[in-house]
């Protein structure tokens, strides 16, 4: 593998985990603070099946994907017929895997950040005669802030190492959707041992200030 | 005041509250053990909390009515809310938690502004970090964040109960001057039967549930 190519291999595991992270963003952020602050009817559903990637195999959730957004698939195929819009098997299918896979991650965190600002300082803010997306936006999100972005650094590093639902929906295409995780596996299995340690490396030094970033703001939040 | 409860009724669990009273002083003590309820009913008068039964008038305008699910958020019913830990918002200085209550839409006026912070001596303390502020100046941010608002009912929930008793006599002459200078009315928490003396106009307790008049002196 050469140094370009390895460089590639980073720039696409980077991009498509922070776009991951970001385009699932507001719907965790809704639905975390629906889970934090109010109920509901279906509220055990929902949050059981928001959680299901965290303990399904990586690669039943990838087939679940590839069986909707494959060809075939019923929103894949719409797509593809009426648009010539293809999914499975591209970095869109990337972006799509590492995303389903953080969700869940991702507002569990942003549901423990929601539940620690105080119900009461939201409802004093309303007696001061603001609304809730007032309040909410002026009260309860800078409160969160910090387990927000811990929750976040969390998600990225969670869709960096992510290996099973990527595999089964985008496959290994060398430079379309080869991430870290994949390149690693791929060289091993094709006994460049050497390479696969280097990105073994590059993989580990990311995954670890991304974990680093979470933990510090997590202690720091947690301190009274 | 025109405070109307009639019929409410709110079972919590270790709480059991029935009340009707009509609030027609200008300032009411609420006198009542811990454990009573007396910030449940604080917390339903504000909005922030809805009752079982009943039904809340405030100035003739009907803030609850449970039998005809009606239910004004707590934005909507022009009430201040000192609460005992006073809340005040921890990512704001004290400046942003003084005007927090002020909306852009309102004719705003500075005399108004002027007249708080003059009277609750707010000037020195505005540009500073509102979690390093005394005891006492917390006290007097959030009495004047709850006035900004121009409240129809003010709410006081213990506001003296964190602070020494110097401390004390210096925060009563400013709700003192709230009382003459504003004419707010109030309701007026406290297990300090000497605060009631200086500040009401009449004197409540909350006994098994029930809210029942209770002598001042």
């Amino acid at each position: 593998m050469t140094n370009g190519e390895m460089l590639q291999t980073i720039w696409l595991t980077l991009w498509s985990s922070a776009l991951a992270v970001l385009l699932i963003f507001p719907a965790t952020v809704c639905l975390a603070w629906l889970m934090a602050r109010k109920q509901w009817p279906g509220k055990t559903l929902v949050d059981t099946l928001v959680s299901l990637p965290l303990v399904l195999p990586p690669v039943a959730t990838g087939l679940v994907l590839l069986k909707m957004l494959g060809r075939r698939g019923p929103l894949g195929g719409w797509l593809y017929h009426n648009w010539g819009f293809e999914i499975a098997f591209t970095s869109k299918a990337v972006v799509i895997a590492l995303g389903i896979m953080s969700f869940p991650l991702l507002v569990r965190s942003l549901r423990t950040a929601f539940e620690e600002v105080p119900v009461r300082l939201e409802g004093i803010a309303r007696t001061l005669g603001h609304g809730p997306a007032y309040v909410f936006f002026t009260v309860s999100l800078p409160l969160a802030k910090r387990g927000i972005i811990a929750g976040i650094a969390l998600a990225f590093a969670r869709a960096m190492g992510e290996f099973g639902a990527t595999i089964m929906v985008a496959g290994m295409i060398a430079g379309e959707t080869n991430t870290l995780s994949l390149s690693i596996y791929q060289l091993v299995q094709t006994g460049h041992d050497q390479d696969a340690i280097k990105l073994l490396a590059v993989s580990v030094m990311i995954a670890f200030m991304a974990l680093a970033i979470s933990n510090k703001l997590s202690n720091r939040k947690a301190r009274p | 005041m025109s405070l109307r409860i009639e019929h409410l009724k709110l079972q919590l669990a270790g709480v059991s509250l029935q009340v009707t009273w009509s609030f027609d002083q200008p300032v009411t003590g609420l006198y009542a053990p811990s454990g009573s309820g007396k910030t449940t009913l604080l917390e339903i008068i504000a909005g922030l909390r809805k009752p079982d039964a009943g039904v809340i008038y405030l100035a003739g305008k009907k803030l609850d009515d449970v039998s005809q699910r009606i239910h004004l958020p707590p934005n909507k019913r022009h009430m201040g809310y000192v609460p005992q830990d006073l809340a005040l918002f921890p990512h704001l200085n004290a400046s942003q938690n003084l005007h927090y209550g002020v909306q852009p839409a309102d004719d705003f006026q500075s005399e108004w502004l002027e007249k708080i912070i003059h009277t609750l001596e707010l000037s020195p303390l505005l540009h500073r970090n509102s979690q390093k502020l005394s005891g006492g100046e917390k006290q007097r941010l959030a009495l004047g964040r709850a006035l900004l608002t121009r409240p129809k009912l003010l709410i006081l929930d213990e506001p003296l109960s964190s602070l020494d008793e110097r401390l004390k006599n210096r925060i009563i002459q400013y709700l003192i001057r709230i009382r003459n200078e504003f004419h707010i009315p109030m309701i007026y928490v406290s297990h300090h039967k000497d605060e009631h003396h200086l500040l009401c106009d009449e004197l409540l307790t909350i006994e098994d549930g029930l809210l029942k008049p209770h002598p001042i002196n």
